[in-house]
């Protein structure tokens, strides 16, 4: 009984909103992306780019050497684009959303009016296909910052959209991405200026409403020279028994002397506790630190999602430029996670740090996966991959995936990988001091993370906490 | 304060304490002395409620049947174990570990949790008392220290959680003369009429420090002979072989 109690509230987010909604037509044709097109207001160089996907999708196959296996998705069987009624007529002010829309933000945390925005955060809230409002607009402006929806920057600075989209991830990349390419719908733009600091957090906020509905996001993030951003999302989904797809392409670009921080707290629904519905996470997160001196930091707490793939990575192209991951990854019940970083070092000098911790526990299973690939001309580069698997119980599973490929004499490559168990020695003494079963599991856990957790903006680390015990309750005893 | 009465405790069907009766008034010190393999660290996991043994007999505390509480509750009415291998936790700050630990006794007691600016001057107070740098509380909790610290530690938790029985088992092995010193302070200024300890030593030089009121002989499994403090001396010269 207590168990049942536990699992009802292990998903507070699981509401559906519910809300008339203008759909494409189903299926996954020509169609279906000039409908997307036209209803987003785009030039024809934006439409002729998905089109060139779309053609190239159709001799790409889905990829099959990760370990999660999922059935074969019927992608003529899914919406493409879904988006209220309501924002159809693009509102001008938050006075004129959807209160309804408004309202499932409040609920999940996000509060969008003015009044009651979060401190020192812009966000801008993606509603299914849709960017529904953004907050802080105009103060970023007065920097010269742009941070608006994609499909605004598409309208409003073509220049900047068509030079970078897809110079990161080529429309031919692999499925997912080129899928995405086709496909994509909304998601957050960003340029920092020369020379400029983004004086507050940007963050977006991605909510799936609608059934049969896959979300298309697409991110891109360019900082200019010396300049620095700090950007952050978070996700959640209905609680359904049919699994979504979640297929976005994000993009980051740093040039001389910028920096880039993106932390993701990704918290789709994960399934129910026999592993019926949860979302498909198949994501594409790639950064190019472009310039001399750029630095790319990913950090990634990955609790929800029934299947995750996604490796976020850094392609090292200018001189003395920096990567770094930190991840942790959990997975409960049946959920399944293939994730890891790509680290490829292309400048002098370059440096990538790797730290990945992957919690395991109930029937679920956990592979971390990645590359670091050092090219012949990347004189005097280091790479420092440390990746810690923590088990909980005997039904899990821990793996761990590394491939080096190392061109260069002059480089230094370091791996330090562990796996243990939750140990019952350390519950005890917990016990001993007074903690109950959760409160021992949630501080050890959190101890084993805390590399990682550090590294998230002040405001969300707290958040993160709570929801890695969240996401464990339940998982022993 | 407590009352066993006929204790058995078996781990894999292995017998291992074997009839065992003792009573604890608040106020007293009792030793538990005895040679290797006699049962004496599996009488303070049993008394703390570690899982893994079967239990008989009668155990009280406090009027309770002891067997009915699980592990947090009994650590929240107040049984204290300072361990003989203190377990490392990486990533978990020594502090922090201290002030949810604390909370949880408080919470359990109806008691207001403390903040953590309250929480820190009542921290540094009590580290100061058993001589303890304040850089130690900022460590991962245990993680590095050396066998002496981390005995210091298990004192410092227990001094800062106020328990009613504190059994302290071996926290004597592995100390210099230094530590052992202070080990022996932090008990006698915590020391008072309303509780007692249960002392698992193999040596006397622990009990040169701790006056007991009681020293009891355990051997395989049960308590062969109770003494007062003079038994000690007698043993650390005669040995335990020529007690039968």
């Amino acid at each position: 009984m207590k168990n049942q109690e536990i699992n009802s509230q292990e998903y507070k987010y699981g509401f559906t909103t519910d809300i008339e909604n203008i759909k494409a037509p189903k299926g996954l044709t020509e169609n279906t992306i000039k409908f997307i097109s036209k209803i987003k207001k785009e030039p024809k160089w934006m439409l002729d780019w998905r089109l060139k996907a779309f053609n190239r999708l159709k001799v790409l196959k889905e990829p099959n050497w990760q370990k999660p296996k999922f059935p074969k998705i019927d992608y003529q069987d899914l919406y493409y684009y879904s988006a209220p009624k309501s924002m159809k007529d693009k509102p001008q002010n938050l006075d004129e959303v959807d209160p309804k829309l408004i309202e499932t933000y409040k609920k999940l945390g996000i509060p969008l009016n003015e009044q009651k925005r979060l401190n020192g955060i812009a966000v801008d809230a993606v509603f299914d296909s849709v960017s529904v409002a953004t907050t802080f607009k105009g103060e970023l402006t007065k920097k010269g910052i742009i941070f608006c929806p994609i499909s605004e920057a598409i309208q409003k600075h073509p220049d900047l959209v068509k030079k970078y989209i897809g110079s990161v991830i080529p429309i031919s990349d692999h499925y997912f991405a080129t899928l995405n390419s086709a496909v994509f719908t909304d998601g957050s733009f960003v340029y920092i200026p020369p020379n400029t600091r983004c004086p507050m957090e940007l963050s977006t906020y991605f909510r799936i409403n609608a059934s049969e509905t896959g979300q298309f996001e697409r991110t891109l993030i360019i900082a200019d020279k010396g300049s620095y951003v700090s950007y952050l999302e978070g996700c959640t989904a209905p609680m359904r028994d049919e699994n979504q797809l979640h297929a976005a392409n994000v993009e980051l670009v740093a040039l001389d002397d910028a920096e880039i921080k993106y932390s993701t707290v990704q918290n789709w629904y994960p399934g129910d506790k026999n592993g019926v519905g949860g979302i498909y996470n198949f994501v594409t997160k790639r950064g190019a630190c472009r310039g001399k001196n750029s630095k790319i930091s990913w950090t990634q707490v990955e609790t929800g999602s029934a299947i995750t793939w996604k490796y976020p990575s850094c392609i090292l192209q200018g001189d003395n430029s920096v990567g770094e991951f930190y991840s942790i990854a959990i997975t409960n019940n049946y959920q399944k996670a293939d994730t890891g970083t790509k680290m490829i070092h292309l400048g002098k000098n370059t440096k990538s740090k790797i730290i990945s911790k992957g919690i395991s526990a109930g029937n679920a299973d956990n592979t971390y996966r990645g590359l670091v690939d050092i090219n012949s001309k990347a004189t005097n580069s280091r790479n420092y991959t440390q990746c810690d698997s923590l088990l909980m119980g005997n039904k899990c599973g821990a793996h761990t995936v590394p491939y080096i490929k190392n061109k260069n004499s002059s480089s230094t490559i370091e791996h330090e990988a562990t796996t243990s168990k939750i140990n019952e020695e350390q519950l005890f003494y917990c016990n001993q001091r007074g903690l109950n079963q959760e409160e021992a599991v949630s501080l050890i856990v959190n101890g084993f993370c805390k590399e990682v957790l550090q590294q998230l903006p002040m405001e969300f680390a707290v958040e993160a906490q709570k929801l890695v015990s969240i996401s464990l309750e339940g998982s022993v005893g | 304060m407590l009352q066993l009465k006929d204790v058995k405790a078996s781990i894999n069907n292995k017998s291992i304490i074997k009839g065992l009766n003792l009573n604890i008034k608040p106020g007293e010190v009792h030793a538990i002395m005895g040679p290797n393999g006699s049962g004496k660290s599996t009488l303070a996991n049993v008394l703390s409620g570690k899982s893994g043994y079967e239990v008989s007999g009668n155990l009280t505390y406090q009027g309770q049947n002891l067997k009915e509480i699980p592990i947090e509750e009994r650590a929240q009415k107040g049984i204290f174990l300072a361990f003989q291998y203190p377990l490392e936790i990486p990533g978990v700050n020594t502090s922090n570990f201290l002030k949810t630990s604390l909370n949880c006794v408080r919470k359990s007691k109806g008691e207001k949790e403390l903040d953590t600016l309250t929480f820190l001057k009542l921290i540094k107070e009590k580290a100061s008392e058993l001589n303890i740098d304040e850089k130690f509380l900022s460590r991962q909790l245990n993680v590095g220290f050396s066998g002496g610290e981390k005995k210091k530690n298990e004192i410092l938790q227990m001094k800062l959680l106020e328990p009613k029985l504190s059994i302290l088992d071996e926290t004597d092995s592995g100390l210099d003369i230094d530590a052992l010193r202070i080990v022996a302070d932090g008990v006698n200024s915590y020391k008072n009429k309303d509780n007692a300890f249960l002392i698992i030593t193999h040596y006397q030089r622990l009990l040169d420090y701790i006056k007991p009121d009681f020293i009891h002989v355990l051997s395989d499994g049960k308590i062969i002979k109770t003494g007062n403090a003079e038994l000690g001396q007698e043993l650390e010269k005669s040995g335990y072989e020529n007690l039968n």
